[in-house]
């Protein structure tokens, strides 16, 4: 009995949730050891999962032998494997880096399980009812971690995520009532049907609930005019907290959105709908503008890639709203890749404030004379932000924009003008990406303060291999040395002090090279996916058939 | 002859939207009277989402976000208001005869009851540590005080330089 998978896949973080302060009573330090083997048991039943899935297609398992049309059913499909994979990498990736950044404590651990088991409910759940309460299990346990620095600004950030992300979830909630007043059942798979039968697409009941579900999705998703709580909250977030949601917490309810509209709505109801579609089209393109212009202007690099999430999840609904299958599947796959490129930017930024104290783009200058391999893959990454083709952020991108152009192809002109603004778009992160590669490898070259210091920190021969590699040309060479020379951590002291004293005991060496690892790691995942475009295509096959037959 | 008909075919129309206009006033009036607690929905919601926007003090955001969610509640509760209806337990041996009340409305209400306490309790918590830190939970005063602090200097440079970057 496979399909058991799936409820032990919920159970297992949410249940270890509660070892850590339980633990925490008797030993100091259990909060890290229960959350490292707790994601590591998840990832191993995610892989059981996927292979299922790969093997025998979508599978399901009715929650407490109630049969679906009633009880509550979980569901493994193509899509939300593919998301499920993601929260298992990337919760399990993040652990080494809490582990030095912090923040400390059993509750942390807590809070940190009942994110990953309630991102992992909204990811497998097939009922709309039991999603919203996995919504706000994501959306309660991200309030504590944002504000588990104990500071009062990122208190501030939290609490005005959390009004925000409570309006949000409320909306979904009264989406979904209207929903269930329209149908009489709350099952996706089942709801679909009977939204044909007992009501139609045009009924105003189920408009309504379409448009407050995705009103209510947009908040939790932060797309333009709603996205005000985002930036704040990932700036404020201690670091290690702002790599998981940033990866995550979006990017789950953006799959809520794409499994509400084709799974339950299904595309039918979306071409009889066009006054919604353009709304969502609109403010697509304004979230994809505006997030770009917005993180264009920034100098705090975690702000920078916060906004820059604004713009790129205004693509992901606009995929949504366009209603084709390329552009799904663009859509998609940008879901992912978007998730895996800010997991990996946000950790690199961490890795940087950590080691350096800088968090500013200008305190960052000549970062890859100090730090060769985690500039090198912050700006891999961000290249893959922009698009660059061997990336999976290209795919994504292109996917998006070929659907855009494609629906344009029987009239209208919303398509061209995603299209354009994507275009427009991708401009704007090429200038703040630039922007940060200038900083990294081409900034510091006239300044002697840091690499003086790097002098007396490094040892002779390496520091001229150093020197001629920036003198020569800027960087790329340098990053070279640098990985000849060994771990990263050594070249590591200069540039500036650690503001933090006693946590910089574990940024040399042992410590940090763990995280570093996974950065280079996603880096390399992220252009890999690149490369594997058609098994992507292959994978999501069945999900687009099924919704678009 | 044709344009007669038309004539008469226009009237209709005409006499029918006079008739529905009749009863729109007469069941705008119904709807006051019967369905009062589909309008204490609407009013509920309304006033919970002015106040969350309007008022600048965290906790009464924090009140107005609470209205907003019980009005989602008045909601459900009132749709699965069946008049004449019993409770969905049938004891052992008895007719299942009659009109039962569909439970899982008031299920998702009890859940979102839970979910929406445990909402306040952790907004409240971080209230409590916002005024352990700079003493104030209006938010006019709080963002001066960030500002001064330096947690939100984007701000006014976003916004247009309004107070200028001082601090350097």
């Amino acid at each position: 009995m496979s399909d058991v998978l799936l409820p032990v896949a919920v159970a297992v973080p949410i249940v270890a949730a509660t070892l850590p302060i339980a633990l925490g009573l008797k030993y100091e330090r259990a909060g890290w050891p229960v959350a490292a083997a707790a994601t590591t048991v998840l990832a191993g039943l995610t892989a059981a999962i996927g292979l299922e899935v790969a093997r025998d297609g979508a599978f399901s398992h009715a929650l407490g032998t109630y049969e679906p049309p009633i009880g509550i059913e979980l569901v493994a499909d193509e899509l939300s494997v593919a998301v499920l994979v993601l929260v298992a990498a990337v919760s399990l990736a993040t652990l080494p880096f809490a582990r030095v950044a912090g923040p400390r404590g059993n509750s942390f651990y807590s809070g940190y399980l009942l994110l990953v088991g309630g991102l992992t409910g909204l990811v497998l759940t097939g009922d709309l009812f039991n999603m919203f309460v996995f919504l706000e299990i994501v959306g309660i346990s991200t309030y504590a971690l944002i504000a588990a620095d104990r500071s009062g600004a990122s208190a501030y950030a939290s609490l005005k995520y959390l009004v925000v992300g409570t309006v949000g979830a409320s909306l979904y909630l009264l989406g979904v009532g209207y929903a269930f007043l329209a149908t009489g059942t709350l099952n996706m798979l089942d709801m679909q049907v009977q939204i044909v039968e007992q009501a139609s697409y045009a009924d105003p009941l189920i408009r309504a609930s379409y448009a407050l579900i995705v009103a209510g999705l947009g908040l939790k998703i932060a797309v333009f005019p709603i996205h005000a709580w985002q930036p704040d909250a990932y700036q404020r977030a201690p670091d290690a907290v702002t790599t998981i949601v940033a990866a995550l917490v979006s990017t789950a309810s953006a799959y809520a959105l794409i499994r509400v509209s084709y799974t339950v709505f299904t595309v039918d109801f979306l071409a009889a709908n066009d006054a919604i579609t353009t709304v969502m089209l609109t403010v697509a393109g304004a979230s994809i503008l505006a997030g770009s212009a917005l993180a264009a202007v920034q100098s705090d690099l975690k702000r920078m890639f916060a906004y820059s999430s604004v713009a790129q999840f205004g693509m992901i609904v606009a995929a949504v709203a366009l209603a084709n299958e390329t552009a799904l599947l663009g859509g998609i796959v940008h879901l992912i890749g978007h998730g895996l490129l800010k997991f990996g930017l946000f950790l690199g930024a961490g890795l940087l404030a950590l080691g350096y104290g800088a968090r500013e783009l200008d305190d960052l200058a000549s970062a890859a004379r100090s730090a060769p391999y985690t500039a090198g893959a912050i700006v891999l990454l961000g290249l893959g932000l922009v698009g660059i083709p061997p990336s999976i952020g290209f795919l994504g991108k292109w996917y998006i924009g070929v659907g855009a152009v494609e629906s344009s192809m029987g009239g209208g002109s919303a398509g061209i003008a995603i299209a354009a603004v994507i275009f427009v778009s991708t401009l704007f992160t090429l200038s703040y990406v630039a922007r940060v590669i200038e900083r990294f490898y081409f900034a510091g070259v006239g300044i002697p303060d840091g690499h003086g210091e790097g002098d007396e920190h490094g040892a002779a021969g390496h520091d001229d291999g150093d020197h001629a590699g920036v003198a020569a040309d800027g960087g790329r060479e340098s990053s070279a040395e640098g990985v000849a020379s060994g771990s990263e951590a050594e070249s590591d002291g200069p540039l500036t002090p650690v503001v933090d004293a006693p946590r910089s005991r574990f940024v040399p060496d042992r410590v940090s090279s763990a995280p570093l690892a996974i950065l280079i790691l996603a880096a390399l995942t992220t252009v890999a996916l690149g490369f594997g475009g058609y098994a992507l295509f292959e994978w999501f096959d069945p999900f687009l058939t099924e919704v678009f037959a | 002859m044709t344009v007669a008909l038309d004539a008469a075919a226009g009237s209709v129309p005409v006499l029918a939207s006079a008739l529905a206009s009749g009863t729109a006033t007469a069941s705008a009036f119904d709807v006051l009277t019967t369905r009062h607690s589909y309008v204490a929905f609407a009013l509920l919601l309304c006033i919970g989402i002015y106040m969350m926007i309007a008022n600048p003090h965290l906790v009464k955001k924090i009140i107005g976000l609470n209205l907003f969610q019980t009005a989602i509640f008045l909601l459900f509760i009132t749709s699965a208001y069946v008049e004449g209806g019993a409770i969905p337990i049938v004891p052992e041996g008895a007719a299942e005869t009659g009109t039962f009340v569909s439970p899982l409305p008031h299920v998702i209400v009890l859940t979102a009851i839970v979910v929406g306490v445990s909402l306040t309790a952790v907004g409240l918590a971080l209230c409590i540590r916002i005024y352990d830190e700079y003493g104030t939970l209006r938010t006019d005063v709080l963002r001066e005080l960030l500002r001064d602090e330096g947690s939100l200097p984007q701000r006014p440079a976003i916004g247009g330089t309004d107070r200028g970057e001082t601090d350097e």
